[in-house]
């Protein structure tokens, strides 16, 4: 893999303002973001950045007020909610700080849901799902609920789940805060790992400086805009990236 | 599929709650049904008992519902024999018709000589072995004993007379009807004796008019008493105009006493046997009846022999003008208390699809609220709106079909045992007490009908908080504490 494909994820002078009460406050205050193909980005930034709100627009759940999004190739502001919908589903995978699982679903079945939404044949889910509960490491699992799962057990379903469909891009929205160091660390690793084996961009928010070390690219928030970018090139023979440079 | 089996899942998850909801539902169902069944009773009962006394159908003089109570004998039928036979013989109404009988209805005045009481009557001439048979009717199989027609083979000039007859005529003893009131007799006036001739006289006019004899008042009346012929205590005078206005009298005897349900009927009802009413009114010229009854074999037949009927009659019977009535044109008061029972009914279900709407929707509410970060995950996970919608929708169908299909379960369990009880009821112009029967069992129409209708309250309860929950916005789904 190098860095002269298409970047996955393209934001252009996005802003985004929240409304509280009469008062408009601005949260991403015109940023333009790349993502590359097949990395691990990392949005760092003290609580009220803007890291979740990025997330949000990356992962296609919120639209920016102003600028432009691009995912995987498609301008995602103009997408009807349906579009948006089928788009999540097909190239976004999600990993949530609460894990977020369907709790009357077992773990085999909270992996095998996206495929199900996609329409996926049994024979297809029958060969996929257990593979990712094989990569994750709970394939004796299976059967449990979440309930029936700690927290570590959990992120690992919710990993599963967001490769189910071999998404371009997940995002993981804080994904190791609920996590004690140790599994938390045992995630990060199980989620670079995932990343580099299936050649997907992950982007995940953090403001634990302790997580830089495990991507390739770091964006740097405070207050809504972009303070530095840090990108490690794996491919030294890759051209250099549209709008950012290493250690901006 | 995934649906469903998420919708089940869901339901489960949160036991007590679903199952609040669903009793709630299933107790509603259980009561709509419960009345329903009753309310389906007293029509059947009151259809039999009204089927058994005046049959489906009945053809009639046109003017003869309308004014035919001022004066019967005019509004006669004159070709009631051909009429019938013609009907017998028909080859349709033959494979409908289980009884056709004529009947002559006609006003009087009933008399008992020995009580020196009178009071005006509404006879009926009947066919004895015809009603017989229209008593035997069951179309909707009813728990009923038919007591015997006392006018079945019964003397030529027998009759059977309502018990308010009997009460004012004073037959009560001589019929030996239980519970029977008697008048009191007054007691007499103090004061001074009355001379001996002036009380003399005075009992000479109390004596019956053919029992004036010559000589001392005692020993006439012991001679009189010994020239008379015995006279039955239960026989009755009845007094009628006949159709040339001419007064006739026919004297009858009076076989037993039946209660007629309505008091306004019980004090007037007096049957005969039709050619002795028809001699009465007649005379010796040509016998007129004023109404055919017509039994079927099932209530569902009434329109098709009305239409034959009506299509018929005109070349049966050219030259009278005559109608076909049905049972509820000639039973305005049976049409009046279905309809009664009918609101009440709709009634009740309004009310408790009210109760099942803001049960269903409140638990509805509360889920959409305790999942909405679950619904956040849905969505970003690529669910669409329709999705969330069908979900939640579909808990609430799940919802309605579970409390409809267990009101429905214990409706019929309770009205199985209400039925083995054997408890009695007196309907409305019903004579005799009838078995308390709740009618659910039997009845797919108004099972089927209770039941998708709590299903759809329960589907319409759930749209608005499905509605709700599929237009929350992702991000704030997901930031939900």
């Amino acid at each position: 893999m190098n860095d002269t494909q298409a970047p996955v994820a393209v934001l252009s002078k996005v802003e985004k303002s929240y409304q509280l009460d009469a008062v408009s406050v601005p949260v991403i205050r015109g940023v333009d973001v790349l993502i590359r193909p097949a990395h691990f980005t990392v949005l760092l930034g003290p609580s009220g950045s803007g890291k979740t709100t990025l997330l949000n627009m990356l992962g296609c759940i919120d639209r920016p007020d102003v600028g432009n999004v691009m995912v995987a190739g498609n301008d995602v502001n103009a997408m009807t909610d349906d579009e948006l919908s089928d788009f999540r589903a097909k190239h976004i995978g999600f990993i949530f700080q609460n894990f977020n699982l369907l709790p009357v679903l077992s773990a085999y079945e909270n992996i095998e849901y996206p495929l199900v939404l996609a329409g996926a044949s049994a024979k297809v889910r029958g060969d996929r799902v257990p593979k990712l509960l094989e990569a994750v490491g709970l394939t004796d699992k299976a059967r449990n609920l979440p309930g029936q799962l700690s927290g570590g057990q959990r992120q690992r379903v919710a990993i599963a789940r967001a490769l189910a469909r071999k998404p371009k891009l997940v995002i993981a929205d804080e994904p190791t805060a609920n996590l004690d160091s140790k599994t938390g660390a045992a995630i990060l690793s199980l989620m670079r790992h995932m990343q580099q084996r299936h050649q997907i961009s992950f982007v995940f928010s953090s403001h634990d400086r302790t997580v830089i070390g495990a991507a390739d690219d770091t964006i740097f928030l405070k207050d809504g805009l972009i303070q530095a970018v840090r990108r490690k090139r794996h491919d030294p023979e890759g051209e250099p990236l549209l709008g950012a440079e290493a250690d901006e | 599929m995934r649906t469903l089996l998420l919708a089940i899942r869901n339901l489960l998850r949160n036991r007590r709650r679903s199952l609040a909801t669903l009793l709630a539902m299933a107790v509603g169902s259980t009561s709509i049904l419960l009345f329903g069944g009753y309310s389906k009773n007293i029509q059947y009962s009151m259809e039999t008992a009204y089927v058994r006394s005046g049959g489906h159908l009945q053809i009639q003089h046109r003017d003869f519902n309308n004014f035919g109570s001022g004066n019967p004998t005019a509004y006669g039928i004159a070709d009631g024999a051909k009429i019938l036979a013609a009907i017998r013989s028909d080859e349709v109404l033959g494979k409908l018709v289980l009884v056709a009988t004529p009947t002559l209805q006609f006003g009087g005045i009933a008399g008992n000589y020995n009580a020196g009481v009178s009071r005006t009557i509404l006879g009926v001439g009947i066919v004895a072995d015809d009603h017989s048979a229209m008593r035997n009717w069951n179309g909707h199989d009813l728990p009923l004993i038919s007591p015997p027609l006392a006018m079945q083979g019964a003397a030529a000039d027998a009759a059977v007379i309502g018990t308010g007859v009997a009460r004012v005529l004073q037959l009560c003893e001589a019929l030996k009807i239980a519970d029977c009131p008697q008048p009191q007799k007054e007691a007499p006036a103090e004061g001074n004796a009355i001379p001996d001739d002036i009380a003399a006289l005075s009992q000479l006019e109390a004596a019956p008019p053919k029992a004036v004899v010559r000589g001392k008042a005692g020993k006439g009346k012991a001679s009189t008493e010994a020239q008379q012929p015995a006279r039955s205590p239960r026989r009755i005078e009845v007094l009628a105009s006949n159709n040339r206005g001419t007064p006739n009298v026919a004297s009858l005897d009076v076989i037993q006493a039946e209660g007629q349900g309505f008091k306004e009927l019980d004090d007037v009802y007096v049957s005969l046997h039709l050619p002795q009413a028809q001699r009465l009114i007649y005379g010796s010229g040509p016998a007129k009846v004023t109404a055919i009854m017509v039994q079927l074999r099932h209530s569902g037949q009434i329109k098709a022999a009305q239409a034959r009927l009506e299509a018929k009659l005109p070349e049966w019977s050219a030259k009278q003008p005559l109608a076909v009535l049905d049972l509820n044109t000639l039973n305005p008061f049976y049409v009046q208390t279905i309809a009664l029972f009918d609101t009440i009914f709709g009634f009740i279900f309004v009310l408790i699809g009210g109760i099942v709407l803001f049960t269903v929707s409140n638990t509805m509410n509360t889920a959409v609220v305790e999942r909405t970060v679950e619904i956040g995950t849905l969505r970003a996970i690529g669910l669409r709106q329709l999705g969330i919608r069908q979900l939640f929708v579909t808990e609430g169908v799940l919802l309605g079909l579970g409390g409809a299909v267990l009101g429905a379960s214990t409706a019929l369990l309770i009205s199985a045992f209400v039925n083995r009880l054997g408890l009695e009821w007196l309907p409305p112009g019903s004579a005799e007490p009838l078995p308390l029967i709740l009618r659910v069992w039997g009845e797919p129409g108004m099972i089927l009908g209770t039941t998708l209708g709590l299903i759809v309250i329960a589907t319409l309860s759930a749209w608005w908080p499905a509605y709700r929950a599929a237009r929350l916005n992702v991000v704030d789904a997901l930031r939900h504490v």
